[in-house]
């Protein structure tokens, strides 16, 4: 019997080509199969041939709109930089989106980045991505040859062995504490209706960090970064950044030092994260595809629980929800404002 | 040069008379916190790497340490280095690296040959002993063999440990590798150090990719078609080069603070635009299309042209930690394919 991964593939290579055929799309971005075990690759799938190579399995870990933004750029006709904008519609694109990814689109509407005219989402339940690094570790020392994926668990497979575990249990963090699966806009459902998801406490592990003393928080931030190689992967894998320039690449004034000296890398990935504050909705993709093992996912995390504290906002949860960090309300907290007079000397 | 058996406590003890007098570092494990060398550590106690694939990390960082100071520079006229370049005294303290694979020792090879008469690099290359490990079973994602290497290859290595059942075969192989051995060594029988040259010449790789590249029409590589869907996945990060042993470019900057300035060098990568951006604001290579194109033809292309071998050990290590899982050897067979 088909696996549920395998009919939503299915549907989503049908779907496609019905897009592509109608041309009501010229692009429809998705995965297809990568060269090794547990990998998918982003794919742009442009004629109805293409759409015979799309797949949907656990291993799309990669949050498509990230591609957004230069896949509908690419799609319009060839333009001078002070050439008027072409009369009628833009050609448009469909994407691929689960929960977080079609928030991180919405922001991108939001943010106009995206003309929401000229895409089609194509949503799709979550049902919570696999980390590699948590299958690799649990057969460290083994190399793996093959993942088959079955509903609940994973057939891992190698020379001279071969194991089954539960899919759940090596379902990456930021999708372990998800409560938001299903995606929050879409023109065309792929897939069954996603179920509710609870957490009991979503944010248990940026606690720990909060709980520790100022010295310790020290300590683990410099261990956590020390191995960092600033190859930028977590940027360049995250939908939020989309600057022509990003501020770490600027070179008059430069804002940051560029080697791996320790101050310099902390700026770059304390800023990162401060970038995304408001905004981030814990798609993982930074912490999946850091080559080196950090969790730099935790900093942006525990902005996403202060925006949530201060605010009471959620990033990307609807179109005509306010972006916290632009918007002023009477009520927000003023702590931060220094007053003339201190309160305690006769203050109002 | 030598060969010397050991057992496995004997292997043991002589690590441990390494570890006693100079620095060693081997690979540490991914998400392990690291020192000055990411993806290295410090080695406290034996631990011998497995059947074969290489570290996470590539031996580059010790011959291109970042960040690599210069020269110094103070900015008050009256110090007795005001206003003058001064060169660091050179680093010569040994260093050992333990558990490297020979992809890496001919990726140190390789680098030799653009770095040949450059200071730092030599000077490096001088104190650093690289104590390999050959590959029995070659990781699937390995291919030196394709790029003209071999698992049990012995270039840029100073000491090569091979397994041989529960024993090891241990080749001395240059004067540097002589001199952290020591003397009292048990050699090795002359039946098993041909047994192991018998299996060195059959695992040993072909040119066959190179030449056939080498052939083939610049022009025509450089306007296939594959370039644009391959390179529309990329995120234009800098995993692959920053993991790549044979990946060598870098950046040099001024840093000042408190009057005192500082050169330096550190890792530079194709990827990013930065990297091609002239003063004017021009940049030759301002398109994603153009760094992924760039990055290859310079391994596969342009590199053996001028050198002769392919910039590429085949150890594999982009292929595994690309986040959207680009592949060389694909990219070799699509070129191979270009008429």
């Amino acid at each position: 019997m088909a696996t549920i991964n395998e009919k939503i593939s299915e549907e989503i290579r049908a779907q496609a080509r019905k897009l592509l055929e109608a041309k009501e799309v010229e692009a429809f971005l998705g995965y297809c199969q990568g060269s090794l075990p547990m990998t998918a690759r982003p794919f742009v799938a442009r004629t109805p041939e293409d759409t015979d190579k799309l797949v949907w399995n656990s291993f799309c870990v990669l949050n498509l709109a990230n591609y957004l933004p230069a896949l509908l750029k690419s799609l319009e006709p060839p333009r001078g930089p002070r050439d008027p904008a072409p009369e009628g519609p833009l050609p448009r694109a469909a994407i691929l989106a689960t929960g977080c990814w079609s928030r991180n689109i919405v922001i991108q509407i939001q943010e106009n980045q995206v003309d929401r005219d000229r895409v089609v989402i194509c949503g799709i339940a979550s049902r919570g991505m696999v980390a590699q690094a948590k299958v690799k570790e649990l057969f460290a020392g083994r190399e793996i040859l093959k993942v088959v994926e079955e509903d609940h668990k994973l057939l891992v497979s190698g020379k001279g062995f071969s194991e089954e575990i539960n899919r759940w249990s090596v379902i990456r963090n930021n999708c372990l504490t998800c409560i938001h699966p299903d995606p929050v806009m879409f023109d065309v459902r792929i897939g069954e209706e996603g179920g509710q998801r609870k957490s009991d406490n979503r944010f248990a592990d940026v606690e720990e960090i909060e709980n520790k003393s100022a010295a310790q928080r020290r300590q683990w931030f410099e261990e956590e970064f020390a191995s960092c190689i600033r190859c930028y992967a977590c940027r360049n894998a995250c939908p939020l950044c989309y600057c022509p320039t990003c501020f770490v690449d600027d070179a008059k004034p430069q804002w940051v030092g560029k080697s791996v000296d320790q101050v310099d890398t902390s700026i770059f990935h304390i800023l990162r994260a401060y970038h995304c504050a408001g905004r981030c909705t814990d798609c993982g993709s930074c912490e999946s595809v850091c080559p080196m093992g950090i969790n730099m996912r935790i900093l942006t995390k525990k902005l996403t629980s202060d925006v949530l504290n201060l605010y009471g906002s959620e990033a990307g949860l609807a179109l005509d929800s306010p972006l916290p960090l632009t918007t002023f309300k009477q009520e927000d907290p003023q702590d931060f404002i220094i007053t003339e007079q201190p309160a305690d000397k006769g203050g109002e | 040069m030598n060969v010397y058996k050991f057992d496995e406590p004997g292997l043991a003890a002589w690590i441990n008379k390494l570890l006693e007098t100079v620095p060693v570092y081997c690979p540490a494990a991914k998400g392990e916190k690291c020192g000055t060398h990411p993806g290295w550590k410090k080695m406290t106690e034996v631990m011998l790497p497995g059947t074969g694939g290489p570290a996470g990390s590539s031996v580059k960082t010790f011959y291109f340490p970042q960040p690599e100071v210069l020269s110094t520079c103070s900015l008050k006229k009256n110090d007795d280095d005001g206003l003058l370049l001064k060169e660091p005294a050179p680093a010569a303290e040994k260093q050992v690296v333990f558990g490297v694979r020979p992809c890496d020792g001919r990726s140190v090879e390789l680098n030799n040959l653009p770095y040949a008469e450059e200071k730092l690099f030599q000077q490096n290359r001088e104190r650093t002993v690289l104590v390999g490990f050959s590959c029995s079973e070659p990781a699937s994602t390995c291919f030196c063999q394709a790029t003209g290497g071999s698992p049990y290859g012995t270039e840029g290595l100073d000491i090569l440990i091979s397994r041989q059942d529960d024993d090891f075969l241990v080749e001395i192989l240059t004067d540097r590798g002589a001199e952290m051995a020591g003397e009292g060594l048990t050699p090795a029988p002359a039946a098993e150090i041909t047994a192991l040259e018998k299996l060195r010449a059959e695992a040993t790789g072909s040119n066959e990719n190179c030449d056939r590249l080498k052939n083939k029409d610049m022009a025509a590589l450089y306007d296939a078609a594959f370039w644009n869907p391959l390179s529309e996945s990329c995120l234009n990060c800098g995993v692959c080069t920053f993991l790549c042993p044979t990946c060598y470019c870098f950046d040099i900057q001024d840093e000042a603070l408190h009057g005192k300035t500082r050169r330096i060098r550190y890792w530079d990568s194709c990827m990013f635009p930065l990297y091609t951006l002239h003063t004017t604001g021009h940049n030759p290579r301002g398109r994603k299309v153009q760094r992924v194109r760039n990055r290859f033809m310079h391994k596969l292309k342009n590199f053996p042209d001028r050198f002769g071998p392919l910039s590429c050990v085949g150890c594999g290590r982009c292929v595994v930690e690309c986040p959207v899982n680009i592949d060389i050897r694909e990219v070799v067979t699509d070129l191979l394919a270009v008429e």
